[in-house]
């Protein structure tokens, strides 16, 4: 017989470790469950996570894993400090549409004028739509207790309405013969999130998600407000007793993630997407909460786990076209990565302990 | 604009099935809630019910024994949850959203090839004389077997929550699960029946959804109405009467916003489809300002050393 023992104080060897642990558990399972689709094994999961990186045309795909990356971090980080302190936004694939409407629309509104401000005013619209789609459940919450995790949600659906409704109504490309999508930006320069270095991959929204990374790691080792956000996490009774302010905690958490959203929304839609369409919108908001969890909530954590995930869509991708793995079976392993990480998460505050039957 | 094309009976009778999945889903939720479980997973669960029911119907041509696997796979996905939260002690929120994402992966991959296939239609109550009655033969007796199953199970939920032992120890072990372990009551084993019952009635509603309200099979077709079920449960303060009622009320604005829709009215379609889930968030602000109603163990972790 096994019996759990809690920890005094969570491990942190595997802290470190249970990440890893998933990962392969999910390798594992993921592979079981391609067999059964009737593919190799050995070979799906090489497609998946070696092809992208060292295969052949690995050369094209290597710069794919920073422009899918990007927005993941850029989510995850926001996601992970509201996580934290239990404040649970589920809806960042919302604030990620409702950033891209108003960054897109600010550019859109000044076409075809040429101009060095454009670009920044958009990633201020951008930041400031994802903030305000993000203060309806935090002000909501602050105000009447609603519960936060179901408003965000709900509202990730209104957002999806709004923009179908923008893509066939107000930002819609008036020579685009009647086609529903909005003018594609990569044909307006000034509007254009172009890369940094060319080839790389590397565009705006990537410095910003690296740019988060760092601020979130000072704010959470250096300052106050990163302390009692841990602390609220932790240990919430120590935190009202040094009276940390939770409504101030709530505007912050969910506005910052809110923004860092919508910022990502931006970058997608002024660069990779290139326009406002019916399904601009791929995802990215609901796997980000995949890879706050995957890093532990931790920053640099969140970095690896971002660029983990990318690869898992690059070789998703791949895996469609050469094995013909279909699509929903990608997304079926991103989800077992959850699970294991969840399962496994027990081994870092609870021992394992082998009990005699005699004892009993 | 015509809104007289509106038949209020037809209306009503539309309102009923619109209502029937959030309301499976819904008593199902109240029932793990009571039992101190907060399953987020619901939308996944329903998801997997939509498929798996929708499959079994096409296969062997009866939708009975398409609702019976539904419910089967329902569970087997809330079983997935169970061994997390109970056994492995696992964060219940972010196991529910795990939940959600992997049956809405698992969904997509076992019906990639059920796509655009129309499953057998399921039976109609047909009383001689009671369904031909003009306006309430039409609203009430003319519906097929799972509007009434539904009603009866809020029914008989109610019914075992206030009257049954059984009921009562569960409504313990959500209260306090401390004190029901103390007594010697399986804290966990009643929590992973509850959410067993739980994720078979998300999987009831998930192919109500998938073989009779829509009916054919598309990828996320549930579109949210686990998520609504799971606002029904605060909106009806954990009582199951309430959760009939606020299961109406949702079917009322979806089945009105369709009919508003159908008869042109001046609202663009899109802005329409949004008002579902904004009379959710209006009604949950207005819900949320009682919380003394929600069970008190609600999302936490029980361990028995600790």
């Amino acid at each position: 017989m096994f019996k759990l023992e809690k920890r005094p104080q969570p491990s942190q060897a595997f802290a470190y470790l249970t990440p890893i642990l998933a990962i392969v558990a999910t390798m594992i399972a993921g592979g079981l469950l391609f067999m059964m689709l009737g593919k190799n094994p050995f070979e799906s999961i090489r497609t998946i996570f070696w092809d992208p990186l060292f295969g052949e045309f690995a050369f094209y795909y290597r710069p794919q894993l920073l422009v899918k990356g990007g927005p993941l971090i850029l989510i995850a980080i926001g996601l992970s400090l509201g996580f934290r302190a239990g404040i649970w936004n589920i809806g960042a694939e919302g604030q990620y549409i409702v950033g891209a409407i108003c960054g897109a629309g600010v550019g859109l509104a000044f076409y075809p004028l040429e101009a060095w401000f454009i670009f920044p005013l958009m990633i201020i619209a951008g930041a400031f739509g994802g903030w305000v789609w993000a203060m309806i459940p935090a002000l909501l919450k602050v105000r009447f207790q609603t519960n936060e995790i179901l408003v965000s949600l709900m509202l990730v659906y209104v957002a999806e309405q709004l923009l179908a409704s923008m893509s066939l109504g107000l930002l819609k490309n008036p020579d685009g013969h009647g086609f529903p999508g909005s003018r594609n930006l990569k044909d307006y320069p000034s509007a254009f999130n172009d890369e940094v270095i060319t080839g790389s991959g590397m565009h705006w929204g990537v410095v910003a998600a690296f740019i988060a990374v760092i601020f979130a790691y000072i704010l959470l080792n250096r300052h106050m407000l990163g302390f009692s956000i841990r602390l609220t996490g932790e240990a919430p009774r120590a935190a009202r007793f040094a009276s940390v302010n939770p409504t101030r905690l709530i505007l912050f958490c969910l506005g910052m993630s809110g923004a860092l959203a919508g910022l990502a929304g931006l970058f997608e839609v002024a660069g990779p997407a290139g326009q406002i369409s019916i399904d601009f919108n791929t995802g990215y908001g609901f796997t980000a909460i995949i890879v706050a969890f995957l890093g532990r909530l931790h920053p640099v954590g969140i970095l690896f786990a971002g660029l983990l995930m990318a690869l898992t869509y690059i070789g998703g991708e791949i895996a469609q076209a050469n094995l013909g793995l279909p699509a929903a079976a990608i997304q079926l392993f991103q989800g077992m990565l959850l699970f294991f990480l969840l399962a496994v998460d027990l081994l870092t505050n609870y021992r394992i302990k082998r009990i005699s039957k005699e004892a009993v | 604009m015509d809104l007289s094309a509106i038949n209020p009976a037809l209306l009503l009778a539309s309102l009923l099935v619109a209502a029937t999945p959030i309301l499976l889903a819904g008593i199902g939720e109240l029932v793990v809630e009571r039992a101190g479980v907060l399953n987020l997973g619901v939308e996944g669960m329903m998801i997997t019910g939509a498929i798996c029911g929708f499959m079994a119907t096409i296969v062997t041509g009866t939708p009975l024994l398409g609702f019976i696997f539904a419910a089967l796979g329902g569970a087997g996905l809330a079983f997935l949850f169970a061994l997390l939260t109970q056994y492995t002690l696992a964060n219940q929120v972010a196991s529910g959203l795990a939940l959600t994402l992997f049956g809405l992966g698992l969904s997509s991959l076992l019906g990639q090839d059920y796509v655009g296939l129309k499953p057998p239609s399921t039976p109609q109550l047909d009383i001689p004389v009671l369904s031909d009655l003009p306006f309430l033969g039409t609203v009430l007796f003319s519906h097929d077997l799972m509007v009434y199953f539904g009603i009866g199970l809020v029914a008989a939920v109610w019914a075992v929550l206030k009257y049954t032992r059984a009921g009562l120890v569960l409504r313990a072990v959500g209260e306090n699960h401390e004190a029901a372990h103390a007594l010697g009551y399986k804290v966990v084993r009643i929590r992973v029946l509850a959410i067993l019952f739980g994720g078979a009635c998300a999987g009831l509603g998930g192919a109500y959804i998938s073989l009779v309200r829509v009916p054919q099979w598309t990828e996320g077709m549930t579109a949210g109405a686990g998520w609504i079920a799971l606002a029904l449960v605060v909106f009806a303060s954990w009582k199951p009467w309430r959760v009939l009622l606020g299961a109406w009320l949702f079917g009322g604005v979806t089945v009105l916003q369709l009919n508003f829709q159908a008869a042109g009215v001046a609202i663009p379609v899109e802005y329409l489809s949004m008002s579902p889930y904004i009379i959710t968030i209006v009604v949950l602000v207005i819900m949320s300002a009682d919380k003394s109603r929600a069970p008190a163990s609600l999302g936490r972790i029980f361990h028995a050393s600790s």
